[in-house]
């Protein structure tokens, strides 16, 4: 069962991302995609290890993830991924998956938040993340958005994240709505989700964390969000940042009741 | 038929209600505080790396009112903003529009220059092929801007389109107020001779755009 949806899924992939990647990339590049979409999306791998990681117990009170509150209750990661960023009442703030799990690291674990923060992506703890998250994010696999917005937190969020999307600034006049406000664009020659409508949307949100072929990384969202602001010329925005979680809540509720998430999807 | 008309009043009502009610939820945050609490957390959430420092963020009156407005703009402010463009294009020192194509076309492929991971001494690309279709051999061409191949055979190479150009890329909004494209000139990412090459890609007869 897991299999055939896991095989359907990267058969969508492979459909919505073979014309872009294959005039896009090296010759390197593309045997390996062509090598990644033969032995399925390695993404798996860090699904594995993140559910190990889940049940280890680890950190200065070595104690496990598994009492962690992603939102539908503790230990409860089935479908939390697809209601993410939301409000949450110990922190009072809302958080996306990766914030959350930075309280949860902190508060069960005892590692301190801050530092996981500042780590660079692809090193110590946030190696960790990327796990935790692909692991997360396909036990919502198939599912649809679901954003709660009863919160006034949430609305709020949810309007910061739209403006976010819309501030145009540094050298070169850039916003996010540069180049994901209008359907069927492209940059070169990637296809650009239009992030201001559902199912576009539920594509571009839905698809991080994902396996980048070109560099044989896991991305998270964060991640994502990050190598976007550098391409906009935009200064460095903080891991977990009010900002990131605010756009995070704008794609996700723009998404909601749309199509289905992929993620961990298999990306260029 | 009476029903159909109590049930009607019924259902007004109940729009009424909900109307009120909208209403008064609307009025306890407006638009304006959402403004003032992201522009609060666009000030709180980055910080400096590499050649980039914070002040990237900070936004003149075309970056506010383009955030705000996107391409639909008021005939008033789209007048005044095309005016004042226009007004402080920088025109080239000798007078001469046309440089090189063939350095042209190398700014047009590069994308490189600006961000946190680039060096403080290299050389600016123009990022142009990202957004538009250029000359015919390149097929790794973006859509976001329109196609620019054939640009001087249909356009010619008069003065006039020399200069229009030159202040398009200098700061395209002289033409188009809060376009996508950067503001080439007034920003600094591409100098004066580097955009006399960007126009003689597309106005030279002999440049591929034109020629094949």
């Amino acid at each position: 069962m897991k299999n055939s949806t896991y095989a359907a899924c990267v058969v969508a992939s492979a459909f919505m991302f073979a014309t872009p990647v294959l005039a896009d990339a090296t010759a390197e590049g593309i045997a390996k995609y062509r090598e990644a979409l033969a032995e399925g999306n390695p993404a798996e791998l860090w699904e594995m290890r993140g559910e190990e990681l889940w049940k280890e117990a680890r950190g200065p009170k070595k104690a496990t993830l598994e009492k962690c509150d992603l939102g539908q209750g503790p230990g409860v990661v089935k479908g939390v991924f697809v209601t993410l960023p939301r409000h949450f009442a110990d922190t009072g703030r809302v958080q996306d998956l990766e914030s959350r799990l930075l309280t949860c690291m902190e508060t069960l674990q005892g590692i301190p938040a801050d530092e996981v923060a500042k780590t660079p992506f692809g090193k110590g703890e946030q190696k960790n993340i990327e796990a935790l998250v692909a692991w997360i994010s396909a036990e919502s696999r198939g599912m649809k958005f679901n954003l709660p917005m009863a919160h006034p937190e949430e609305k709020r969020m949810y309007e910061i994240g739209k403006r976010a999307f819309n501030y145009r600034g540094g050298t070169h006049d850039f916003g996010c709505v540069t180049c994901h406000g209008e359907d069927g664009k492209r940059i070169r020659l990637q296809d650009l989700p239009n992030l201001t409508k559902g199912p576009d949307a539920a594509r571009g949100f839905g698809s991080w964390p994902a396996y980048r072929v070109s560099s044989g990384e896991l991305w998270s969202m964060q991640r994502r969000l990050n190598d976007c602001f550098r391409q906009q010329r935009f200064p460095y925005p903080m891991y977990g940042s009010d900002v990131t979680v605010a756009l995070s809540s704008y794609l996700g509720v723009t998404a909601n009741g749309t199509v289905e998430s992929i993620a961990p999807a298999i990306k260029r | 038929m009476n029903i159909r008309i109590r049930q009607g009043a019924v259902a007004l009502a109940v729009l009424a209600t909900v109307a009120g009610c909208a209403g008064t939820g609307a009025s306890r945050v407006s638009s304006a505080d959402y403004d003032k609490d992201a522009a609060a957390v666009m000030a709180a959430s980055f910080r400096e790396q590499g050649i980039v420092k914070t002040d990237r963020l900070t936004q003149d009156e075309v970056m506010v009112a383009c955030s705000k407005f996107g391409h639909s703009l008021d005939d008033d402010l789209r007048e005044r903003f095309q005016a004042a463009a226009l007004a402080e294009v920088k025109w080239p020192s000798d007078g001469k529009y046309i440089g090189d194509w063939k350095e042209g076309e190398k700014i047009a492929q590069s994308g490189r220059g600006l961000t946190w991971t680039d060096k403080p001494d290299a050389a600016n690309g123009g990022n142009c092929y990202n957004c538009h279709r250029i000359t015919k051999k390149e097929i790794s061409y973006g859509t976001i801007g329109p196609s620019l191949y054939q640009y001087g055979k249909v356009h010619g190479s008069t003065e006039a389109t020399q200069k229009y150009v030159w202040a398009k890329i200098w700061n395209p909004n002289a033409y188009s107020a809060c376009t996508n494209m950067p503001r080439f000139g007034t920003h600094g990412i591409l100098d004066e001779k580097q955009i006399r090459h960007i126009v003689a890609l597309l106005l030279d007869p002999k440049s591929p755009v034109n020629a094949e």
